[in-house]
């Protein structure tokens, strides 16, 4: 998970206060949005959650109820899409059935009154870069399913936009061709220097590919940072709770320092000791969030009395890389824990053993809203 | 050998195949038996007694012998006279014509009624299939009273004052046209229809995007896609344009038959069977080229889809 360097004093996309009602239903709720030149944001969230339809705006297949976007300094607003400087990849991939892959990645280029030697050219060369060269004369129901979603990149990309929408750009494919085929669109992306945004609902895309993720809820941005912003430091239960998994107790604040606060949690039977300070009335009902893996689970008690709790092994899902354990407590509240399985003959923790759950003081979120 | 008999024998007896062969029985009986007959009877010789026309194959008693006599003159009289000619050439001349009017006012129609929202959708279908539930003779008279000289159209442009002779409508290729045009546009329509609707609208989406105005997408993306829906219309239309006789009969020109009428004339006026078999023969010839044109178009797209 590279961290990517956002140039952003080169804003390219600007969402100004956006919304989209269709009759009474609100799809897109004032949403205001900047997007850096070179980057890959990627909008992340659950279906219907507007990901889309923010999408379409941005193309020019929807019109803003309210609100203006701006692409480089221009208004889009009354700008037809095939006057914009955008292209879109389709989560169908929306291929013309009746042409070559040639035709296909020619059609945009062809509607600019190109030179017909230079449309020859550039698609050739594109399709080099897609390593689609062999395949230029098959049409798309003869190429399997990542070689379309190579044709429908190289359509979108050979026009050479500035921004580049990609609406489930892996969508479609299956778990290995994925992982292979989001580090090409990363290294394309980089090549041609295009700005990205994509739409997705699997957070594993998103962390992979974005430079930035907006995360998306009921047609709202509700946290808008890097991948390791939005995983480590969620802002809401319901970013903390999207993006991977995450244990969630109910507490109170009982001990508020710059430095540190103690969190009173019942379910937890014990106080969390969180080493940062947070801004919070007092006596504030809180969430405090622990990701699984950064539970430690032993058979002997932690050398540290602080933010340490016992529970009986419940459930064990073996995943190869790592297992995850269910571990009761005695308040009949289940924590998930994750472990790495480092070696292959461990002596590992199995079903209805005592085990002690300790975490770092650093690794609590707490959360307000 | 036996074993592989055994199987067809028992595929045969398989419930699919029953199914199957109730349409092949249909055909054979409706279709491939009065072809045979058709067949036999235009090459046999015009006889002015009952059944009309001779045996092919007749044993005669007195000479003791067999006699087989085909005239093929039955087929040379079509070439002969002009007359069959003309007409044949005249049929396809109306039948074309009216097929590009029917796909001109069909492509529109069908399109619309294919981008409309489903509820409308059925009753826009069902408004195109209502007028067969009229009798289909019943509509072409009804124009006749449209047309005619002191009828509604010329009654109407009169009473307006926009000419003051009536027109001649009635009884000319115009007529012949606007009956045919009419009677068969839903036959052009509803494969049209179902064509375009199952279009994939995201790749007009998709045009739009990469930078073609709605016309420049309609003619690269949607016009290529329907070109299989387009061809079954235009088949639907001009093979039975063609052979239509009740139309250009009622509405049509005194001085120029079309070869459906030529082969009604035969059959029941001049009672010349051989003849009349000849031009239903060779009338059918014409039209299975482009049905067989039509097949092989759609066996290619099959292929190409399962492919």
């Amino acid at each position: 998970m590279a961290e990517r360097v956002v140039d952003r004093h080169n804003e390219y996309l600007r969402i100004e206060g956006v919304s989209k009602r269709f009759g009474d239903f609100v799809a897109v709720d004032n949403v205001s949005l900047s997007i850096y030149k070179g980057e890959i944001f990627c909008l992340l969230g659950g279906s219907g959650c507007g990901k889309t339809t923010l999408l379409r705006m941005l193309a020019g297949f929807e019109t803003p109820s309210s609100g203006r976007i701006l692409i480089d300094g221009q208004d889009m607003a009354g700008i037809p899409p095939y006057e914009r400087p955008v292209n879109m990849m389709f989560q169908s991939y929306a291929l013309f059935p009746h042409m070559t892959v040639m035709q296909n990645v020619a059609f945009g280029l062809e509607q600019e009154g190109i030179d017909k030697n230079d449309i020859r050219r550039r698609v050739d060369d594109m399709l080099g870069i897609v390593k689609l060269g062999d395949f230029a004369k098959r049409k798309p129901h003869q190429l399997s399913g990542g070689q379309r979603q190579r044709v429908a990149l190289a359509r979108a990309l050979v026009k050479k936009p500035k921004l580049l929408l990609l609406d489930e750009p892996l969508g479609a494919l299956d778990k290995k061709l994925r992982e292979h085929t989001q580090f090409e669109l990363i290294n394309l992306q980089e090549q041609l220097g295009v700005t990205f945004v994509v739409v997705t609902h699997d957070q594993e895309e998103a962390m992979t590919l974005a430079s930035r993720i907006g995360v998306m809820n009921k047609g709202q941005i509700v946290q808008v940072g890097t991948p390791t912003d939005i995983y480590e430091f969620p802002n809401s239960r319901f970013v903390a709770d999207f993006i991977g998994s995450v244990n969630m107790f109910e507490g109170k604040l009982i001990e508020d320092e710059p430095a540190h606060v103690r969190i009173g949690c019942p379910e937890l039977e014990t106080t969390v000791f969180v080493s940062h300070g947070i801004s919070a009335p007092p006596e504030a009902p809180v969430t405090v969030a622990i990701r699984p893996e950064k539970i430690e689970m032993s058979r002997s008690a932690p050398v540290s009395g602080e933010n340490h709790v016992t529970g009986v092994v419940k459930e064990i899902a073996y995943m190869g890389d790592m297992s995850i354990y269910l571990v009761r407590l005695s308040s009949g509240r289940l924590v998930r824990v994750t472990i790495p399985n480092v070696e292959r003959h461990d002596e590992r923790i199995v079903w209805d053993e005592t085990v002690h759950l300790s975490w770092h003081p650093s690794s609590p979120v707490v959360l307000i809203q | 050998m036996y074993r592989s008999l055994l199987s067809t024998v028992k595929n045969w007896t398989q419930p699919r195949s029953l199914v199957i062969g109730v349409p092949y029985l249909w055909l054979l009986a409706f279709f491939a038996i009065p072809f045979v007959i058709v067949l036999k009877i235009s090459f046999s010789w015009m006889q002015p007694i009952q059944p009309g026309y001779a045996p092919l194959i007749e044993w005669v008693e007195e000479t003791r012998r067999l006699v087989v006599s085909f005239n093929f003159d039955n087929y040379q009289v079509l070439l002969r006279e002009s007359l069959y000619v003309e007409t044949f050439l005249y049929s396809v001349k109306v039948a074309a014509v009216s097929t590009f009017w029917c796909l001109l006012i069909g492509y529109p129609m069908a399109y619309a009624i294919a981008r409309s929202k489903p509820s409308t959708r059925n009753l826009l279908l069902m408004l195109i299939i209502l007028p067969f539930w009229t009798s289909f003779l019943l509509r072409v008279y009804a124009w006749v009273g449209l047309l005619k000289t002191n009828g509604v159209i010329n009654n109407t442009l009169l009473a307006l004052g926009l000419i003051d002779q009536p027109l001649t409508l009635l009884y000319s290729d115009f007529a012949v046209y606007i009956g045919i045009v009419y009677s068969y546009l839903p036959f052009m329509i509803l494969p049209l229809y179902s064509n375009l609707e199952k279009h994939d609208l995201t790749l007009l989406e998709a045009a739009a995007d990469l930078g073609a105005r709605p016309v420049k997408a309609f003619m690269k993306v949607t016009l290529p896609l329907s070109m299989p829906g387009i061809v079954a219309g235009c088949l639907l239309v001009f093979i039975p344009a063609v052979g239509e006789f009740v139309i250009p009969s009622l509405l049509g020109r005194t001085d120029q038959l079309m070869i459906g009428t030529v082969l009604s004339a035969q059959f029941f006026g001049a009672r010349n069977w051989p003849v009349a078999g000849a031009v239903a023969i060779v009338l059918l010839l014409v039209l299975l080229l482009p049905i067989l044109l039509f097949q092989r178009h759609q066996r290619r797209e099959l292929e190409a889809v399962r492919r």
